[in-house]
C-alpha cells in the first residue's frame, strides 16, 4: 500500500498522529510530573516508593490481578466457545446473542449494580464472600468488547469451510473448536483478553458499591489522603497493563493451523 | 459416572428418528453455561431495575416515580446534558479515532507502531474514574502541568483558569480521552477489511488515492463509522466514575443524579427514583443500540 | 474433548448453575451469641463478659469512619489495641446512606457493618435497621441526645465553620469571600443534595447572610454569587486537596479543621477557622448498632468504648463536642486542654430539625445544580 502515497496524505497522516498523541500523552506526562513533585520545586521518588508501604493497596492490587486472570479464563472458556458455537451451529441465535452482548453497554454500571446487589448478597451468604466473585459480573461487563473482537475475527475467516474440512478429515467437535477454530481466530481472542484485563483493572463503580476492596477502590481511598501516591499507582497500573499487552502477541499474523492435519 | 449413564440413556431412548432431533436440540446445550450467566447477571438485574422503577417502597405498582422523573425539569436538564456530552464526545472521538486508525493502518501490518498503538489503546480505552480525573487535574487543574505553564506565560488565556474543567466542557474533554482509543480499537478492523483488490481496481482504472477514498473507501466505511460512533455514545452516556470524581457540586448529568438518589444522606435518597432514572438511561441507550444494530446489518453486507 | 463430553460438561455446568439458583441451603448466618439481643452490658452478663466476648470475636466491621474525621483514627486504633480486635474499615468516605445501603446489601454476611455513625435524616428514616442498646453511661447522657429505647444515641456534634489558609488574608464576614483574592478558591465539603456537611454549609450561609434555617434560598443565592464571580470551586475538599493547596478555603465542620490546623502548621501554613458571631449552625451525629451485626459483642463493646472517657476525649481532641462533655467536665474525667481548645463561639446554637432539613433538601434538589453546576 505504500507505493503511491501522495505527500499530502503523508503530511495528514503525521499531523493526525501528532494531534492524537499529544491529546493522549499530555495527561500521562502530567501524572509523571505530579507524582515526582515533592513540595515546592523539588523532585523525588517519594510517592513511588510509598506505594510499597501501603499494605491494603498491595493486597488490593493482588485481588485485581487475580480477578483479571479469572475473567480472562472465563472469557476463553465461556464467551469465546459460545460465540464460536453459535456461529457454527446455531446461526439463528446470532442476532439475539449480539444484542445480549451489547446490553451491558446500555446499562450504566451504577444501575446494573442496583440490579445485582441482591444476587451478590445471596452469593456472599451461601457461596463465598471473596472479592473474586466479582468475576461473574465483570465477565458480563466485558461482553460488548469480547463479543465484538471474536465475532469480527470469525467473520474474517471462513470458519465453516475450515471446520467442515476438519470434520471430513475425522476431527472431533472438541478438536475442531479448540484445535482449529480457536487458533484461527487467535487475534480476535487475544484482543478480547486484552480488553478484559484493562477493563477489570480499571473498574471502580461496581466494586465500590458492592463493598469490595479492589485496586481502583483503594486508589480512590489513597487519593483522598495523598494524591501523589494515588497518581503514582495509577500510572504504574497503566504502564503495567500496557507492557502486558505489548508482550501478549496481538498481531494479526495467523498461525499455520492446518499443519497438524496435513501431516 | 454420570456421563456413561447419560450416554446410554440418550442413545437408547432416541434411536431411530430421534437422533436428528436430539442433535438439533443438543446444539442449544452448548450455549447453556453462557445463558445461565447472562440470565443471572444481566437479564435478571435488568428486569429488576426496570420493574423497580414502577414500584413504590412497599413493592406495589405505581407510575408516580416514573412520571415525576420524566417531567421534572432538573432531571430533564440532566438527561439533556448527558445526551449532549455523549454526542459531542462520540463525534469528536469518532473523527479523531478513525483518522488515527487510518494513519496507523497505512503503516506496516506487523510494525511496532501498530502493536504499540493497539496495546496503548486497549489500556487507555478503559482508563477512567478517579485515575483519569487525577490525570486531568494534574494537567489542567490548579497547579496543573499545563495550567502552571500557561498562567506564567499567558495569564489571560482561557486555560490559565481551570474552572471549566469541573463542568460540562471538562467532562467533554476528559471523556474524549477514552473515546479516541475506543474508536481506534473498534474501527481499525473495518479499515483492515478494506479489500486491497478495490484499491488495485481503482488505480488500474487510473484513480488517484484521493479519488479512491472519496468514491470507495469512505462510502464503504461510513456505516461502520456511524455504528462505532453510536457505540461511543453509549460508552460515554453510561460512564459514571469519572464524572463522580471530577464534579463534586451540582449533579449535571444523569448518572450523577442516580448516585444522589442512591446514596444521598440528606433525606432525598430514593431507590425508585434511581431505578426510574436508570430506566430512562436504558431507553436512551436502547434507541441508540437499535440504530447501532441496523448499522451493523448494513456493514455485514460489505464484510461478506 | 469429544462432542458428548462437551455436552455433558455443559449439562454439569447447567446443573451447577441451577443448583446455585434453587437449592439454596437455608444457612443461618445470624449469630447465636447472647450479645446479639442484649440491650445493655448488664443484660448480657456485665462489661467483663462483653469484653471477653468481643476479644473472642476478634474483629469488627466499621463503615464510613474516616481517620481524619473528628479524630476517629485515634479511636479506631485505641479500640483495636485495647480489645485485640482487627478493624475492617469499609468505605471511609461513604455517606450515611451508603452505610445503610451496605447494611442492606451485606445483610447476613460476615462483612456487614457492625455499627453506624449516621446523620439524623438517614438515622431516623431507617429505625428498623438498628439493635437497641443502652451504654453504661446512658443515664448521664442528656435526654435530648438519645432515642428513648436506645436505638440511636447522639455521639458528637459541632458547628459549621470556614477554614482557610490565612496567607490569603483575614476573613471577618462571608462577604469577604466574594473578593477577587479568593478567585477559584472557595470549596464546600460535599454536594448539599448528597452530603450532610454540604447541606449544613448552605444552612450556615443562609443564617450568615441574614436568612434563617427555615429557608435555605438565601444560602443558595450566596453560593450562586460565589459561583458567578468565579470564586466557588467545584472540588470536593479532602485532606489531600487541602494539603496540596488546591482547596484553600473550605466550608466544613469545625471539628474537621483541627487536624488540618496541625498538619498544615508543620508545613509552615497557618490554617484559620472562622465562625461568625451568632451564626452557630450545628448538628449531632448518631451512633447505632446494626441489628444484623456479624460481631454483636464487639459492636456493643465499640459503643461502650465510644462513650467511655477514652472515646469521648478522642472526639474532643478532634475538635468535636462529645455528648458527655459537660458531665465529664463536672466529674473531672475530661481532657481539660482539649476542652479549652474548642473554638470560642458566640450566640445560640441553631440545629435544623428533621422537617427543616427535609424541606431544605427538597429545595436544593430542584435548585442546587442550576445555581452552581458548570454548564
Amino acid at each position: 500500500m505504500s507505493t503511491k502515497r501522495s505527500p499530502f496524505l503523508t503530511i495528514w497522516r503525521w499531523a493526525i498522529m501528532l494531534i492524537v498523541s499529544v491529546y493522549l500523552l499530555t495527561p500521562l506526562a502530567a501524572m509523571l510530573d505530579f507524582s515526582t513533585k515533592i513540595g515546592r520545586g523539588k523532585r523525588g521518588l517519594y510517592a513511588w516508593k510509598a506505594i510499597f508501604q501501603q499494605p491494603d493497596l498491595i493486597s488490593s492490587i493482588g485481588v485485581s490481578l487475580e480477578l483479571a486472570i479469572l475473567v480472562v479464563l472465563a472469557v476463553l472458556l465461556v464467551v469465546v466457545p459460545t460465540v464460536v458455537w453459535v456461529h457454527l451451529k446455531l446461526p439463528k441465535l446470532r442476532r439475539p446473542l449480539e444484542l445480549i452482548c451489547l446490553l451491558p453497554l446500555a446499562f450504566p454500571a451504577i444501575v446494573l449494580v442496583v440490579g445485582v446487589s441482591h444476587t451478590y448478597n445471596w452469593i456472599s451468604i451461601h457461596l463465598s464472600e471473596s472479592p473474586l466473585t466479582l468475576t461473574a459480573i465483570y465477565l458480563v461487563l466485558t461482553l460488548p468488547y469480547s463479543y465484538r473482537s471474536v465475532a469480527a475475527a470469525l467473520n474474517s475467516v471462513d470458519v465453516h469451510t475450515l471446520s467442515e474440512a476438519a470434520r471430513t478429515l475425522g476431527a472431533s467437535t472438541g478438536r475442531v473448536l479448540f484445535g482449529i477454530v480457536m487458533p484461527t481466530i487467535r487475534a480476535g481472542v487475544m484482543s478480547a483478553a486484552v480488553i478484559s484485563i484493562a477493563l477489570v483493572l480499571g473498574e471502580y463503580t461496581i466494586a465500590s458499591l458492592l463493598n469490595f476492596q479492589t485496586m481502583q477502590v483503594e486508589i480512590n481511598l489513597v487519593g483522598q489522603q495523598d494524591a501523589s501516591i494515588a497518581v503514582a499507582v495509577s500510572l504504574a497500573a497503566l504502564i503495567f497493563v500496557f507492557v502486558l499487552l505489548v508482550i501478549i502477541p496481538t498481531s494479526t499474523k495467523r498461525t499455520k493451523v492446518l499443519e497438524p492435519i496435513e501431516s | 459416572m454420570t456421563s456413561s449413564v447419560q450416554e446410554k440413556g440418550t442413545g437408547s431412548a432416541l434411536r431411530g428418528a430421534g437422533p436428528l432431533r436430539w442433535r438439533r436440540h443438543s446444539a442449544y446445550l452448548g450455549v447453556l453455561p453462557f445463558g445461565i450467566l447472562v440470565l443471572v447477571f444481566l437479564v435478571w438485574p435488568t428486569y429488576s431495575v426496570v420493574t423497580g422503577a414502577f414500584q413504590n417502597s412497599h413493592g406495589s405498582f405505581e407510575l408516580h416515580t416514573v412520571k415525576a422523573v420524566f417531567t421534572d425539569p432538573g432531571h430533564i436538564t440532566a438527561f439533556k446534558n448527558s445526551i449532549e456530552i455523549s454526542a459531542i464526545t462520540a463525534l469528536v472521538g469518532a473523527i479523531l479515532g478513525s483518522l488515527f486508525a487510518w494513519a496507523v493502518a497505512t503503516g506496516k501490518p506487523d510494525g511496532l507502531l501498530r502493536r504499540t498503538t493497539l496495546s496503548a489503546s486497549g489500556v487507555l480505552a478503559q482508563f477512567g474514574g478517579v485515575m483519569l480525573t487525577f490525570a486531568f487535574l494534574a494537567t489542567f487543574g490548579f497547579n496543573g502541568f499545563v495550567t502552571t505553564f500557561l498562567a506564567s506565560q499567558f495569564p489571560n488565556s482561557f486555560l490559565a483558569h481551570p474552572d471549566w474543567l469541573y463542568g460540562f466542557l471538562g467532562l467533554c474533554v476528559v471523556y474524549t480521552f477514552f473515546q479516541i482509543p475506543l474508536m481506534f480499537l473498534v474501527f481499525l478492523p473495518a479499515i483492515d477489511n478494506l479489500k486491497p483488490q478495490w484499491r488495485e481496481a481503482s488505480s488500474n482504472l487510473g484513480g488517484t488515492t484521493l479519488e479512491y477514498w472519496r468514491r470507495i473507501g469512505i462510502p464503504v466505511l461510513i456505516p461502520s463509522f456511524l455504528g462505532s460512533a453510536l457505540l461511543l455514545f453509549a460508552n460515554s452516556f453510561s460512564a459514571y466514575a469519572t464524572a463522580a470524581s471530577l464534579i463534586s457540586q451540582g449533579s449535571i448529568i444523569t448518572p450523577l443524579e442516580i448516585s444522589t438518589a442512591m446514596s444521598s444522606e440528606t433525606g432525598v435518597a430514593n431507590a425508585s427514583t434511581a431505578k426510574a432514572l436508570g430506566l430512562g438511561m436504558v431507553i436512551v441507550v436502547g434507541v441508540v443500540m437499535t440504530l447501532y444494530t441496523l448499522m451493523r446489518r448494513r456493514v455485514s453486507k460489505w464484510e461478506q | 474433548m469429544s462432542k458428548k463430553r462437551l455436552l455433558i460438561s455443559s449439562i454439569a455446568c447447567a446443573a451447577l448453575g441451577a443448583g446455585l439458583l434453587v437449592a439454596a441451603p437455608a444457612a443461618d448466618a445470624k449469630s447465636t451469641s447472647v450479645w446479639a439481643h442484649a440491650r445493655s452490658a448488664k443484660a448480657g452478663g456485665g462489661l467483663k463478659k462483653l469484653a471477653a466476648a468481643c476479644k473472642k470475636e476478634g474483629q469488627m466491621n466499621i463503615i464510613a469512619d474516616p481517620h481524619d474525621w473528628a479524630n476517629y483514627g485515634e479511636i479506631i486504633k485505641g479500640f483495636a489495641k485495647k480489645y485485640h480486635v482487627k478493624m475492617n474499615e469499609a468505605n471511609p468516605n461513604g455517606s450515611s446512606q451508603d452505610e445503610i445501603n451496605a447494611a442492606n446489601q451485606l445483610r447476613g454476611t460476615t462483612r456487614a457493618p457492625d455499627a453506624f455513625d449516621l446523620g439524623s435524616a438517614v438515622a431516623y428514616a431507617n429505625m428498623n435497621t438498628y439493635a437497641a442498646y443502652k451504654v453504661s453511661e446512658w443515664k448521664n447522657i442528656p435526654a435530648a441526645f438519645k432515642e428513648p429505647h436506645g436505638f440511636l444515641t447522639k455521639d458528637y456534634g459541632g458547628f459549621m465553620a470556614i477554614g482557610y489558609d490565612s496567607s490569603l488574608g483575614t476573613i471577618s464576614s462571608l462577604a469577604d469571600l466574594l473578593k477577587p483574592a479568593f478567585k477559584g478558591k472557595v470549596a464546600l465539603n460535599g454536594d448539599p443534595t448528597k452530603a450532610n456537611a454540604g447541606l449544613m454549609g448552605v444552612f450556615f450561609a443562609s443564617v450568615a447572610n441574614g436568612g434563617n434555617i427555615n429557608d435555605v434560598s438565601t444560602g443558595v443565592n450566596y453560593f450562586k454569587q460565589l459561583k458567578d464571580v468565579g470564586n466557588f470551586l467545584n472540588v470536593d475538599p479532602t485532606p489531600a486537596s487541602i494539603a496540596s493547596g488546591q482547596t484553600p478555603v473550605v466550608f466544613d465542620w469545625d471539628y474537621n479543621q483541627a487536624a488540618t490546623v496541625k498538619e498544615l502548621a508543620a508545613k509552615g501554613i497557618t490554617w484559620k477557622v472562622f465562625i461568625p458571631n451568632n451564626v452557630l449552625v450545628g448538628a449531632y451525629y448518631n451512633q447505632a448498632i446494626n441489628i444484623n451485626a456479624p460481631h454483636p459483642a464487639c459492636a456493643r463493646q465499640w459503643l461502650e468504648y465510644l462513650y467511655s472517657p477514652a472515646g469521648q476525649n478522642a472526639w474532643l481532641k478532634g475538635g468535636s463536642r462529645p455528648v458527655l462533655a459537660e458531665y465529664m467536665a463536672k466529674k473531672g474525667t475530661i481532657n481539660k486542654a482539649a476542652y479549652a481548645a474548642l473554638p470560642k463561639v458566640v450566640g445560640t446554637p441553631q440545629i435544623p430539625s428533621l422537617d427543616q432539613a427535609s424541606k431544605a433538601s427538597t429545595y436544593l434538589l430542584a435548585n442546587w445544580a442550576a445555581a452552581v453546576g458548570t454548564r
